[in-house]
C-alpha cells in the first residue's frame, strides 16, 4: 500500500468532516454474517479491535454454524460475528442488533428467527443475488426480501460483490476487509488504526496481499461514505492510560496457564473447548510448555494426573462429555490428594447436545459426579479476565490445596472477547521447582492437620519419601485401609480442606442495594446481563440488586445472611429447570436450577429461579424483564 | 524450596542397595502364584543395576497385577481399572530421571486399557510395561478375560468362553512406533530375569508379555504348558534375550530369529500352535514422545516470564 494514497484518502480533513456529519450514539450492536469461510469473523473481529483501540467498550461473540460445510445459502450456514460496541464498558452481548451486513438473504434468516433483529434494524445487504444465473436464487432472494420488509427491517441492498470485483477476482476473500471499510466510515473508525489492524493480520503473507485488503478497505470505506446515509459516532469513554489486552475468553484460559508455571496441558479434542488447546500448541513453548493430544478424554486427564503426581502440577481442558469421562479420574484426583487444574469449557447438554452453544448445565455434575464423597474446588470465571486469572489461582489452590480444582467457563466466554487490563505477572506466578531434599522419614504421605486436613506432599525423586498412592481407602500411611475407622478419617481430613479454603474467602459483594425486594443470584458468563438487567429494573424504581458468585466449592461465605435481608432470592441461569406453570409441576416435584438446588440446600432459604436452555446467551432485554416480573409480583403482595 | 540435585551420582557411591531395599509389603498373592516370581525378578533386576529406590515409579491399574507397587519399596501409583499407561506417560512426561515401571494385566491392559495400551505403545515413552498375563479376572473371581482359551468355563461364560482370544503379540507388533515386544513365561526364573533386565534396559517403551500361572482360578491352561514343553517356542539370536547356559536344554523347540525383522515378529507371534518365548521385536530408533515432552524443561523462570510477556505483547491493544 503506497502511503501517499492512504493520506490522499484519508486526510484529516476528511475525518473531521466526517465526524461532524455523524450521529453522535451511545451504542450499537452490529451484526456482520455469511456463509462459513467468508471471513465475517475476522472482519468482526478486526472491528472490535480498533474499538478498543479507540477507547469504546467492546464484547464481541462468533456466530458459529454447528457443522463444518453447512451448504451455502442456507439459514443453518449462518456464520459471522455479533460487535456491542459503546462508549463504556460493555460485558455482553446485548440485545436484537442495530446494523447487520449480510453476504446473503438466507443467513439473514435464521438470525431473524433467533431473535437476534427487530423492526429498526438497519440490513445492509449483498445484491449479488439478484441478478444470480440460478432463477432459483433469484426467486428466493426476492422472496426472502418480502419476507424481510414484512417483518419491518430497513433493507438496503448494495453491490457488495460488484465493488470488490474491481479490485479482486474472487471476493470470497478479501469481501470481509471491503466491509471492514463500510462499517469504519459508518462508525466513524479511526481508519489508520485498521489499516495497523489489516497489516498485522497479513503479517506473514506477502506484501501484496497486504496491499491489496487495504485497498479493499479503503474501497468499502470510501463506497461507504457516497452512498450509504447511515453515519454514527460513538466516542470511545472507557479510555484508561493502563495498558489493555483484548482477547477471548479460550485464549485467556491459554495465557492463564502459561501465567501460572504449568508446564502440561493434556486435552482431547472437544468443543467449545479445544480453542484453548489450539492457542498454547502456537504459544506453550514460549514457556517451554508441552500440550499433550491424548488418544481419549480419560487419557488426558490420567496424562495430566501423572505429570502433577511426579510433582509438575498439570491441566486438562475440557467440555462437559469430556468431564463425564473423567470423572472417575476426577474422583481418584480427589481421594488421593493429587494437585490438578481442570477447565470445563461448558456447553448445551445433556449427552452430546449443543456443542457449539452455550450452557452453565454442569454445576451438578461436577460438584457431584463421582463415587463417594469427593470434595474438589470448583470456581466459575465471569469474565474474559477471569478466565485468565482463575488458572493461575486454580494452580495455586490445587497445589496448596492438594485438591483438584475445577475451573467452569462457558462457551459464551470461550468465544466473546473483551479487551481487560493487561495482567502484570511476575516470576512467582510460577510453581517452585520439584522439590528433591529428602524427605522427613517420621512424616507420614498423608499426615493430616486435624483443624484443616492438610498435608504435605512427598514427590518421586525425594529420599525416604517412597509411598504407593492408591485410589482405595488408605490411611495416613498411604497403606490400603478397610477397617471401620480409616475411610471416615480420610473422608473428614479430605472435607476439612474445603472449610480450610472457605475460611479464607470474602463475603461476596452486591451489586445494588444490601436490602430490598428481589435479590437475583447468579454465577459464571452472565455476570454482565444480570447486573445490566438489574440496572434497568433499579432506573425503574424496583428495589431489586444482584449477587454474582465465583467460587461454588467451598461456597462464599455469608450468603444465608445476605438473603435474609431481601423478601425474595432467586437464580437466573442457563441449564435447566421445571417451570412452575408447566403441568404436572408443583412446589413439591418442581426441579429447580442447578444453583437453585445448591443454594436452597446450603442456606435452608426458599430460593426461586428462572432459567433458559436455548444455547443462547442471555440478553439483558429479556432478562431485565423477567426480573421486574418477579419483583412485580412481590411489590403487588405488599 | 529446593532446586533439583545436579548430581545424584556422588550419592549413588555412598548407597549399596539390596534385594531388601526393593522390598514393600508382604505379599498378598495367592499361594503358587505367578505373581510372586515376577516380583522378586523385578527386585534382582533394581538391585543389579542398583536403581536409586526413590526415583523408581510403579505405576499400575487394578487387579491381581496391579497390586505389584505395594510390594515395592518405591514411589507407586495404584490407580484405576485401565488406566496405569497414561498416567506413566504423564509421570514421565516432565521428569526423565524417574525410573517408569508399568504392571497391568490382561483384563487391565488387553480390555478396559485396550486403548492406552495402543496408544502407548506408539507413544514409545521410555518405561518398562510387564503385562500379568494369566487368562482370566483374578481379583473378580474367574471372568472370562481377552485371552482366556475358548471354551474354558468361567463364571460369565460358565458354556466355556465363546471367543478365540485376542492375540497381545499381533496386535502390539501391529502399532506404529513399537520398539520393544517380548514374551515370556513366570516359570522360567534365569530367562525371565534375562527377558525383564533387557526390557528395562531399552530405550522406549519395553512391552513384555509374561504368561503367568494363576492355580486358583486358571491351572488349566498354565499347567499344561508347563508340564509339556514342546507347546514353547524359543527365540534365539544374538541380538536377542540373552539365554542363560543351560537353560536352552529346556526347550525343544527353538529357532533364530532376529528382532529387528518385523516381518518375521509377526509371523512368529501370528503362529498359535506354539507360544513364542523371548524377544520378537526391538527397534532402538524409533521416535521416543518423552524427547518432544520434555522439551523446555530447562527453562529457567525469567525466560518463562519474558515468553509470558511475548505473549501477552501480541495481546495488547
Ligand atoms: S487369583 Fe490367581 S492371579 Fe490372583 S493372586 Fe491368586 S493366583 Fe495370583
Amino acid at each position: 500500500m503506497n502511503d501517499i494514497a492512504v493520506q490522499q484518502v484519508f486526510s484529516d480533513d476528511d475525518e473531521l468532516q466526517a465526524r461532524d456529519s455523524a450521529e453522535s450514539i451511545r451504542e450499537h450492536i452490529v451484526e456482520i454474517v455469511s456463509d462459513s469461510g467468508e471471513g465475517a469473523q475476522k472482519c468482526g473481529q478486526t472491528f472490535g479491535i480498533v474499538g478498543a483501540r479507540m477507547g469504546n467498550g467492546v464484547w464481541t461473540v462468533e456466530i458459529i454454524p454447528a457443522e463444518i460445510q453447512p451448504p451455502a445459502r442456507t439459514p443453518d450456514g449462518a456464520s459471522g460475528i455479533r460487535i456491542r460496541l459503546g462508549e463504556e464498558l460493555m460485558t455482553n452481548m446485548g440485545n436484537e442488533a442495530n446494523l447487520v451486513v449480510a453476504f446473503n438473504e438466507q443467513v439473514l434468516r435464521a438470525r431473524i428467527a433467533s431473535g437476534a433483529y427487530n423492526s429498526k434494524t438497519i440490513v445492509l445487504l449483498d445484491n449479488m443475488w439478484a441478478s444470480d444465473e440460478s432463477e432459483d436464487i433469484r426467486t428466493e432472494y426476492s422472496e426472502a426480501l418480502a419476507e424481510f420488509t414484512d417483518y419491518g427491517l430497513e433493507v438496503h441492498e448494495l453491490p457488495i460483490q460488484e465493488e470488490c470485483l474491481k479490485i479482486v477476482p474472487d471476493p470470497r476473500k478479501g469481501k470481509n476487509m471491503f466491509v471492514l471499510g463500510m462499517l469504519s466510515h459508518i462508525y466513524s473508525r479511526d481508519a489508520d488504526k485498521a489499516l495497523d489492524e489489516i497489516t498485522k493480520i497479513f503479517a506473514r503473507k506477502s506484501e501484496k496481499i497486504i496491499s491489496t485488503n487495504h485497498e479493499l478497505f479503503k474501497a468499502g470505506y470510501l463506497f461507504a461514505k457516497e452512498n450509504i446515509e447511515h453515519h454514527f459516532e460513538i466516542v470511545g469513554k472507557a479510555q484508561t492510560d493502563k495498558s489493555m489486552v483484548v482477547m477471548s475468553g479460550n485464549q485467556a484460559v491459554g495465557l492463564g496457564v502459561m501465567a501460572s508455571g504449568m508446564e502440561i496441558v493434556a486435552m482431547y479434542p472437544i468443543t467449545p473447548a479445544t480453542s484453548a488447546s489450539h492457542y498454547l500448541a502456537d504459544d506453550f513453548h514460549r514457556v517451554g510448555g508441552f500440550v499433550h493430544q491424548a488418544e481419549d478424554e480419560i487419557a488426558a486427564i490420567g496424562f495430566a494426573i501423572g505429570a502433577s503426581y511426579a510433582g509438575k502440577t498439570a491441566c486438562t481442558i475440557t467440555s462437559g462429555p469430556g468431564i463425564a469421562l473423567k470423572t472417575e479420574m476426577i474422583s481418584l484426583a480427589a481421594m488421593a490428594e493429587i494437585p490438578l487444574v481442570i477447565v470445563n469449557v461448558q456447553r448445551g447438554g445433556p449427552s452430546t447436545g449443543l456443542p457449539t452453544k452455550v450452557e452453565q448445565g454442569d454445576l451438578l455434575a461436577t460438584l457431584f459426579g463421582a463415587p463417594g464423597d469427593s470434595p474438589k474446588v470448583i470456581l466459575a470465571a465471569a469474565t474474559i479476565s477471569d478466565c485468565f486469572h482463575f488458572v493461575a489461582l486454580s494452580r495455586k489452590l490445587a497445589e496448596s490445596f492438594r485438591i483438584p480444582v475445577i475451573l467452569l467457563t462457558d462457551a459464551n466466554l470461550a468465544t466473546g472477547v473483551q479487551p481487560f487490563e493487561r495482567p502484570d505477572v511476575t516470576c512467582d506466578w510460577f510453581s517452585a521447582p520439584v522439590d528433591q531434599s529428602s524427605w522427613d522419614e517420621s512424616v507420614l504421605a498423608y499426615d493430616w492437620d486435624e483443624e484443616t486436613g492438610l498435608s504435605a506432599r512427598p514427590i518421586p525423586g525425594m529420599r525416604n519419601g517412597e509411598y504407593v498412592l492408591t485410589g482405595l481407602a488408605h490411611n495416613r500411611n498411604a497403606k490400603i485401609a478397610y477397617d471401620t475407622t480409616s475411610n471416615q478419617e480420610g473422608c473428614d481430613m479430605r472435607s476439612r480442606k474445603l472449610a480450610a479454603l472457605g475460611r479464607t474467602l470474602n463475603v461476596p459483594e452486591i451489586h445494588g442495594d444490601p436490602e430490598g425486594d428481589l435479590l437475583v443470584v447468579g454465577w459464571g458468563s452472565t455476570l454482565g446481563t444480570i447486573e445490566e438487567a438489574t440496572d434497568v429494573a433499579r432506573e425503574n424504581g424496583h428495589k431489586v440488586s444482584s449477587l454474582h458468585l465465583r467460587f461454588l466449592s467451598p461456597m462464599e461465605p455469608g450468603l444465608e445472611e445476605i438473603f435474609k435481608r431481601f423478601k425474595k432470592v432467586m437464580t437466573i441461569e442457563i441449564n435447566y429447570s421445571d417451570d412452575p406453570k408447566a403441568p404436572l409441576i408443583t412446589d413439591e416435584n418442581r426441579r429447580y436450577a442447578q444453583l437453585a438446588q445448591v443454594l436452597r440446600a446450603h442456606t435452608l432459604v426458599d430460593i426461586d429461579c428462572w432459567s433458559v436452555v436455548s444455547g443462547h446467551p442471555l440478553q439483558p432485554g429479556n432478562i431485565s424483564r423477567v426480573i421486574i416480573d418477579h419483583v412485580t409480583e412481590i411489590e403487588g403482595g405488599k | 524450596m529446593f532446586g533439583l540435585k545436579s548430581d545424584w551420582s556422588l550419592d549413588t557411591n555412598d548407597r549399596y542397595f539390596t534385594l531388601d531395599d526393593y522390598a514393600g509389603a508382604e505379599p498378598r498373592w495367592c499361594t503358587g502364584c505367578g505373581d510372586l516370581g515376577i516380583l522378586a525378578t523385578i527386585h534382582r533386576v533394581c538391585r543389579e543395576a542398583q536403581i536409586l529406590p526413590e526415583k523408581i515409579v510403579s505405576v499400575s491399574g487394578i487387579g491381581c497385577s496391579s497390586r505389584l507397587p505395594h510390594y515395592m519399596h518405591t514411589y507407586g501409583f495404584h490407580g484405576l481399572h485401565g488406566r496405569a499407561l497414561p498416567v506413566a506417560c504423564g509421570v514421565k512426561s516432565r521428569r526423565p530421571d524417574l525410573d517408569v515401571w508399568v504392571a497391568t494385566g490382561d483384563g487391565d491392559c488387553f480390555s478396559i486399557g485396550a486403548a492406552h495400551w495402543v496408544h502407548a505403545l506408539r507413544y514409545n515413552m521410555d518405561m518398562t510395561i510387564l503385562v500379568f498375563d494369566n487368562g482370566i479376572y483374578g481379583l473378580t473371581k474367574k471372568q472370562t478375560s481377552p485371552t482366556t482359551p475358548e471354551e474354558y468355563q468361567t463364571n460369565t461364560h460358565p458354556g466355556g468362553a465363546i471367543l478365540p482370544p485376542l492375540n497381545p503379540l499381533t496386535v502390539s507388533l501391529g502399532v506404529t512406533n513399537v520398539s520393544f515386544v517380548a514374551q515370556m513365561v513366570d516359570w522360567n526364573p534365569p530367562l525371565l530375569y534375562e527377558t525383564i533386565k533387557a526390557a528395562h534396559d531399552h530405550k522406549g517403551t519395553s512391552f513384555v508379555r509374561i504368561i503367568q500361572r494363576c492355580p486358583v482360578y486358571m491351572e488349566q491352561m498354565n499347567l499344561d504348558m508347563m508340564d509339556d514343553p514342546a507347546n514353547l517356542l524359543l527365540l534365539k539370536h544374538e541380538n536377542g534375550i540373552l539365554v542363560p547356559e543351560g537353560v536352552d536344554r529346556l526347550f525343544e523347540n527353538q529357532i533364530e530369529h532376529d528382532p529387528m525383522n518385523l516381518a518375521n515378529a509377526m509371523a512368529v507371534a501370528a503362529d498359535e500352535s506354539k507360544m513364542p518365548v523371548g524377544l520378537l521385536y526391538r527397534n532402538p530408533d524409533a521416535l521416543c514422545y518423552d524427547e518432544l515432552s520434555n522439551a523446555g524443561l530447562d527453562m529457567i523462570d525469567e525466560e518463562k516470564l519474558a515468553g509470558v510477556n511475548d505473549a501477552l505483547d501480541s495481546f495488547t491493544i
